[in-house]
């Protein structure tokens, strides 16, 4: 029963999440370019969609993490990392040039699944090989390190 | 500089709707709300708790569905439909635009959703960091693309 009510809500969650990006019209990727476009012909509302985001979020995120637990879940998973590294702002630089290149984010990729074209296939597609390839890149690099690491306190040891 | 298109109320409307989701997740699940990071689980499974992942994305394409029942035929206004909404290059740009951002998202871990609104209302430095990465890296790409090469 409780496993039925946390698979609503994530249902409920993601129709929000879908249902804003679209009234947002962040499905469109001229709009999303557009905003990118802020040395010649710009559209701000992209960063009137964050602003509407962010304005819920600052006040409701702090109400909701002073709970001791989310009500379907034993505990909040939230990144606890503060520290800026080679790979967030690496990786942000990457993301941004796909972003700019074809307009589209993994939000608005999904939801435009809702009227699928030819074209977005590609995106998508695209999207999920770089996604792949990349985790199993990363997760190899992880198991090395382990491993060197493992030995190198065998040596120590 | 010249603003075109602007849309500031369903910009705005649009976004408050994402933010409550983002809300709704973090109170019943205990998860932020980062697009990359839901669908990244789904692409390469991780060992837990696939099922509400799915049904999240699902469900993203369901609010898809829901705006366009909603818009019928209008072309207007909130709910003004999907008809004029096209790519803007072709192929080979569709096909590295897709690549690099599953890449550069994988790496930055996050995108527009995950830093953008979720780190950036918990005040995270990373998310900032990133969020100003992507922004400028993203316009900077736009600028070379229009500009530059006339595309």
């Amino acid at each position: 029963m409780v496993q039925a009510q946390r698979l609503f809500f994530a249902l409920l969650a993601g129709a929000l999440f879908g249902l804003g990006l679209s009234i947002a019209q962040m499905i469109d990727p001229a709009k999303v370019v557009n905003f990118l476009n802020i040395f010649q012909q710009w559209d701000p509302s992209l960063g009137f969609v964050m602003a509407g985001a962010l304005a819920v979020n600052a006040i409701a995120t702090p109400l909701i993490l002073k709970r001791e637990r989310p009500i379907f879940a034993d505990m909040f998973k939230v990144p606890a990392k503060t520290e800026i590294d080679v790979k967030i702002v690496g990786g942000g630089i990457l993301f941004g040039i796909g972003w700019g290149l074809a307009g589209y984010c993994p939000g608005p990729m999904l939801t435009s699944l809702s009227f699928i074209s030819s074209e977005l296939l590609y995106v998508i597609a695209a999207y999920v090989v770089g996604t792949f390839a990349t985790k199993w890149v990363l997760a190899r690099i992880d198991s090395a390190q382990k491993i060197k690491h493992a030995t190198d306190e065998a040596c120590v040891g | 500089m010249e603003i075109i298109n602007f849309t500031p109320l369903s910009a705005t409307i649009g976004g408050a709707v994402i933010g409550l989701s983002a809300a709704v997740l973090l109170l019943v699940k205990g998860r932020i709300a980062g697009i990359s990071g839901i669908a990244g689980g789904v692409i390469y499974p991780e060992k837990d708790d696939m099922t509400w992942r799915i049904v999240f994305i699902a469900g993203l394409v369901l609010g898809g569905f829901i705006y366009q029942w909603i818009s019928g035929d209008s072309t207007q206004g909130l709910f003004k439909g999907v008809a004029h909404i096209q790519s803007v290059v072709g192929t080979p740009l569709l096909i590295a635009g897709g690549l690099l951002v599953g890449i550069g998202t994988t790496i930055g871990t996050g995108c527009t959703s995950g830093h953008g609104i979720c780190g950036l209302a918990r005040k995270s430095p990373r998310s900032l960091a990133a969020t100003i990465s992507f922004m400028a890296s993203g316009m900077v790409t736009v600028f070379i693309v229009r500009q530059l090469m006339g595309a």
